[in-house]
Parts: structure tokens; C-alpha cells; sequence
């Protein structure tokens, strides 16, 4: 795809972040959803963040988007604070976010889904009297191939299967050519074969962009080859590889000890 | 030069030229009585597209129309009642309360050019303060429609209650007035404003028309739909809404302006609760989020009313809620939906036998399996 960005040059992991979050909590009515979290993304890097149920890796990615503001702490992107931002001005800046369940705009052609999320001017001045440019087309044909939807363009995106939605969605992060992607659960309700699509696309991503995938399933993260952060009650329990993760005493602890934890959905 | 009378060109014209045709035939056809009628629904077919814009299409539930829909109404009576006296003069309702000198407020309306701004400009000004603080606040759905019905409350004792400024309750009469050196109330003005009001109704369409086609149409679908998600994808919805707003609120001022001048009153009554809500029901029976549905759904609803009201009158609040409740269950996108969506097809099949299915229709129907098939037949060629 023709996403190189000259703005990310390769950087050794270490190297000046894009995304830091320092010490961040964030309290729902005295309910600690995060607790001092810290965590840095090098630009270009693909990591993948797991955790429990009421990890809180939900609030995490609303705390950088904007949604919900940290109770302590401090959110940086490229060096700039987040912190009060508006929602649609912090994706301005490069963050896409994917939601857990896949939200497309039902009512509209899956073509139309990615025309109003194509890059460009979000203004209803430019809507209304500007015309989608040619590289704005074709930026839009491009991504119903990578995708696989072309046949389905003019289908209403609430007809399609959940997968497609998934992918539709994908499409439509990746339409607003953002510097960061959070994507919340890829390949829930995947097939297998669109699992590992999935994980092809998104390695292919990094690189050019920084991907942070939160996910469920181990052998997806597997797949991915990616740095492990695991969360727990709000904090980095550890940071390494899959494998190293997977031997750490306490992410066993976590995972299989403590099944008596409450079903917050973080 | 020879597309411009294709098929598909003339039989969108259609249309229009019966539009055309109607309003030049309607006036010599009906009695001066019927066609005032018509021209007053007409008129309330703006205010319905205005919702249908806000709510059909953006998914805001306005029940305080009305506020827009009156002050329209009310600009326009001002200007009337100032505009057949002489100078110095005071219109006559002042007397009864003791009011000696024009309040300032009056004054601007002595102006034409004010007033014929001030029909449109103060509602969406209005419209859009309020819209603005209320959406900025992130509030919707039911606790936005409970907003503009608690604001509609506040307007409508207002300026119930507000003798010495507008005449309260017994609002300002406009038949008697003279407008362009005629009698309001006299047929041959009566006619020229069925006009106007034609004019005006299908700008008013072809405005929300270009409204909701494009790209910015999407956009407020997909508020509708999912407003998170397109915030998250860098819109600043808070912007969109209070904009559409304004613009069902202007919309709402011209129809409550020409409203006033075919029934021959304003009143606070325009700023009712229950005329409010009743505007909503047009559009639901209509279709919301089909324009057309919604200016059906005012004309066809206000003359279903008014033959009724003559009849049996006490029938028809029952009616109207019967049309309302049948439409919520059985007609979720109102009679044009219904009809868009096959209904009357589907009426002839329970009365016929089913037809004709080729195998698997399914596939036919799939643009996936089509697709693919068009490349492996391109492929074996």
C-alpha cells in the first residue's frame, strides 16, 4: 500500500516515543479503572496489549482518544500532551481508533462508510460544496481491494457478515491515514482464514505506521510476532515477548488464579 | 444536447410538471375556501421538512418546533399590524392595555427588508444557541426531545403572558392588514401567497434535497446511526447538529410565517405542546427520512383533518392516534417507506399467488457471487 510516511523515519526501539502515557489513573467514582499506567510506543512499532477482563485495556485506549479524561497523569503523542482534547481533534492529529464490535454506518454503502472517512478536510463547508479529489477516489478504491469488499461497494454496510463489517471498519481506520492505529479486538468473531488475514494485514502495517492491537486470543498474538504488555487491575503487570510473557509467574497467577474477578468489561 | 430528453430525464420531470400544472389549475378549480386550506398545509410541509431533516435524517427528536414555527409567524405580524397605520399611530390592541408609546422592540419591523430577514434569521439564530449549548453538553436522544419541549413551555408563557408587548393570548391579527396595497384576507391575495407558498415549499425540498445527497447527508446519517464513531474519526458532530439545527429552524420561521398570513392569525397557540408533537406525527406517517414523505405527511394528515373536523368532529384525535400507533408498529418508515420498500407489492401477493422464483435466487441477488462470476467468465473468454 502506499502509506509510506515520510514523517516516520526508522527509529530503534528507545528512541523518542510517539505515544507516552505517564502514570496515568483514571477513577470511576472511587473504582480505579487505570493505576499508574506507563507505557511508551516507539513510531513504526507493533505491539499488542492483553489482559484479564477489568484490566482496563478498554479505558486505556478511551483515556488516548480523548474519551475519557486520566484522573492523574499525563497522555503524550509526538510530544504533546493529550490531556482535554477534544475527540475529533486528537484523531485529527493521527489517532484512529477500532472499536470492539465493529461500527460502520449501517445506512450507508460500504463505499460511502469510507469516502467520510477518507483523509481530508472534515468541515461541513468542504462536504458540502467540495468534491472527493481523484487521490481521495482512488485512496478509496485502493482500500476496498486491500479489504476485499470491492464487489460489496454499493452494498449497505449493515448487510454485511460480521467479519466484513471487522474489515470495513479496519478500512475505514485506515482511510483516515492515521500515524497511530488502537484496534480493539480484530478478529473477534473471525473465521480463521480471516484471522490470519487479519494478522498479515496488520504486520504489514507496521513499519509505516505504529499498530497497537488489543486482543484476546493468544495464538493471534502469537501470530503477530509482536512485544507482549500485559495488563492488570489498571497497571503494566510486565512488558516482553509472547514466550516470556506467557512463562511469567504472575501472568499464570493472573490469568488462571484470580477467576473470581468481577466481569467489568474493561 | 440528446440526453437531455431521455427517458429517465423526462420521467424525472414528471414530477415537477405536474407540480407546475397543479398550481395553475388548482387555483381556478377550487373554491378560494379549499385552496386556502391547501396552501396553509403547504405551508406546514416546510416545518415537516425541517424535522424530518433534523430528526428522519440527523436523529434529533425536536418537540419544540413550534418555537421556530411561531416566531416566524410573529415577525410577519408584527410587520402587518405596523404596516397599515398611519404614522404615529399605534395598532389598536396597545389601546386596550394602556400602552401609550410602540414598545422598541417593534420598531425594526416597520422595515420589509428586516422583517423578510427576520423570518428565517431569527429562528436559526435562535435555533442555533440553543442547539449549540445543548449538543456541546453531549445531551440526546429523549433528554434532548424533553429540552426542547421544556423551551417550547418556556416561549409559549411567554409570550402567552406578555399583553403589553404582543398582545398575549389573543395574538396579533393579520387579516385585516394590507400588504403591497391589498387587503391580506382578499382572495386575490389569498392566491398569490397559495403561490408563494408553493415556491417557497419546493425550494425548501430541493434545499434539503442538496442537504442530504452528498457527502454532508452521510454525515448526518451517520450521527444518526453512530455519532461516537464519527467523532472518533475526526468530525466535530457538535458542529453538524447545531448547523441542521438552524437550518430546520429558519425553515420552521417561513413556514410559521406564511402559516400566519393564510389563517389570518398568530397566536401563542403555535407554540401549543400538543402542535408541536402533531408535527412529529406527520412526519413519522408521512416517512421520515424520505423528504417527500414528510410534506405528504403534513398536507395529507391536515386535510384528512380538516374533512373529518366537519364531519364528526369529535372523531378526530382518535384517529390521529390510531394513524400514529399504526404507523410506530406496522409502518416503522411511514407510508413512503412502505411504499418504497415494496409494500404495495407485497399487498397483491397476499391476495395472489406467489410469483415465479428462478433457483437460488439468493445468488442472483448476491453482488459477491456475481462479481465472481463476472471474472471467471472474463477470465475463460
Amino acid at each position: 500500500m502506499n502509506t509510506s510516511n515520510a514523517t516516520n523515519p526508522p527509529t530503534i526501539a528507545g528512541g523518542a516515543p510517539l505515544l507516552e502515557l505517564r502514570s496515568v489513573s483514571v477513577s470511576f467514582d472511587g473504582f480505579w479503572a487505570l493505576n499508574d499506567l506507563n507505557l511508551r510506543l516507539v513510531p513504526g512499532e507493533l505491539r499488542a496489549v492483553i489482559g484479564p477482563n477489568g484490566a482496563g485495556k478498554t479505558t486505556f485506549l478511551d483515556v488516548i482518544t480523548g474519551k475519557v479524561r486520566p484522573t492523574q497523569g499525563d497522555v503524550l503523542f509526538k510530544g504533546r500532551s493529550l490531556v482535554g482534547i477534544a475527540e475529533h481533534r486528537i484523531a485529527r492529529l493521527g489517532i484512529g481508533r477500532k472499536f470492539q464490535t465493529p461500527r460502520v454506518i449501517q445506512n450507508l454503502s460500504v463505499r460511502r462508510n469510507l469516502e467520510l472517512a477518507v483523509n481530508g478536510s472534515h468541515d461541513p463547508l468542504t462536504l458540502l460544496f467540495g468534491r472527493l479529489s481523484h487521490p481521495q477516489r482512488q485512496r478509496v478504491q485502493e482500500l476496498l481491494a486491500v479489504v476485499g469488499l470491492e464487489a460489496l461497494a454499493a452494498q449497505q454496510a449493515g448487510s454485511l457478515s460480521h467479519g466484513q463489517k471487522q474489515w470495513l471498519e479496519i478500512a475505514m481506520l485506515l482511510a483516515q491515514d492515521p500515524e497511530l492505529l488502537l484496534v480493539d479486538e480484530p478478529v473477534a468473531g473471525l473465521s480463521d482464514e480471516e484471522t490470519e488475514r487479519t494478522g498479515t494485514l496488520l504486520r504489514s502495517l507496521a513499519g509505516d505506521h505504529t499498530v497497537l492491537v488489543i486482543e484476546h486470543d493468544m495464538e493471534f498474538i502469537r501470530e503477530l510476532q509482536a512485544p507482549v504488555t500485559v495488563l492488570h487491575e489498571g497497571h503494566v503487570l510486565c512488558e516482553g515477548s509472547m514466550d516470556a510473557v506467557q512463562n511469567d509467574p504472575r501472568v499464570i497467577e493472573v490469568y488462571l488464579g484470580t477467576e473470581t474477578e468481577g466481569e467489568f468489561n474493561g | 444536447m440528446a440526453d437531455l430528453l431521455s427517458a429517465r430525464n423526462l420521467r424525472r420531470a414528471i414530477p415537477w410538471l405536474l407540480i407546475v400544472i397543479a398550481a395553475l389549475v388548482l387555483p381556478v378549480v377550487l373554491p378560494p375556501f379549499r385552496l386556502n386550506l391547501l396552501g396553509r398545509f403547504l405551508s406546514l410541509g416546510i416545518v415537516a421538512l425541517g424535522i424530518d431533516l433534523i430528526w428522519g435524517f440527523t436523529g434529533l427528536l425536536s418537540l419544540g418546533q413550534g418555537i421556530f414555527f411561531a416566531l416566524g409567524g410573529y415577525a410577519l405580524g408584527m410587520h402587518l399590524q405596523l404596516g397599515s397605520l398611519a404614522p404615529g399611530e399605534l395598532p389598536e390592541f396597545f389601546g386596550l392595555y394602556g400602552v401609550k408609546a410602540l414598545p422598541a422592540f417593534w420598531q425594526p419591523f416597520t422595515s420589509p427588508l428586516f422583517t423578510l430577514l427576520c423570518i428565517w434569521v431569527l429562528p436559526a439564530l435562535v435555533a442555533g444557541v440553543l442547539g449549540y449549548l445543548v449538543f456541546r453538553n453531549r445531551i440526546k436522544g429523549v433528554y434532548f426531545s424533553i429540552l426542547t419541549q421544556a423551551a417550547l413551555l418556556v416561549f409559549f408563557n411567554f409570550f402567552n403572558g406578555q399583553q403589553k408587548l404582543i398582545n398575549g393570548t389573543n395574538g396579533l391579527k393579520t387579516d385585516t392588514a394590507q400588504l403591497l396595497g391589498q387587503l391580506v384576507g382578499s382572495d386575490a391575495m389569498q392566491r398569490n401567497l397559495f403561490w408563494l407558498t408553493v415556491v417557497l415549499a419546493v425550494g425548501a425540498y430541493l434545499l434539503c434535497r442538496w442537504l442530504t445527497r452528498g457527502r454532508f447527508g452521510d454525515a448526518l446519517i451517520a450521527i444518526r446511526d453512530d455519532e461516537p464513531r464519527l467523532r472518533f474519526t475526526g468530525y466535530n458532530t457538535t458542529v453538524y447538529k447545531t448547523l441542521v439545527f438552524a437550518v430546520a429552524g429558519a425553515m420552521a420561521g417561513v413556514s410559521g410565517a406564511l402559516y400566519t398570513v393564510q389563517s389570518g392569525i398568530v397566536s401563542p397557540q403555535f407554540m401549543a405542546v400538543p402542535f408541536s408533537i402533531e408535527m412529529v406525527i406527520w412526519v413519522a406517517v408521512g416517512g421520515r427520512g424520505t423528504l417527500i414523505g414528510a410534506v405528504l405527511g403534513a398536507v395529507l394528515i391536515n386535510y384528512a383533518k380538516s374533512l373529518v373536523s366537519e364531519a364528526l368532529p369529535e372523531t378526530w384525535l382518535f384517529i390521529q392516534g390510531g394513524l400514529f400507533l399504526l404507523v410506530v408498529t406496522a409502518l416503522p418508515d411511514g407510508l413512503v417507506g412502505w411504499w418504497r420498500s415494496g409494500g404495495p407489492g407485497r399487498i397483491r401477493a397476499m391476495f395472489s399467488s406467489p410469483p415465479a422464483v428462478a433457483t437460488y435466487p439468493d445468488l442472483e441477488l448476491d453482488p459477491a457471487v456475481q462479481a465472481e462470476k463476472a471474472k471467471l467468465e472474463g477470465g475463460a473468454q
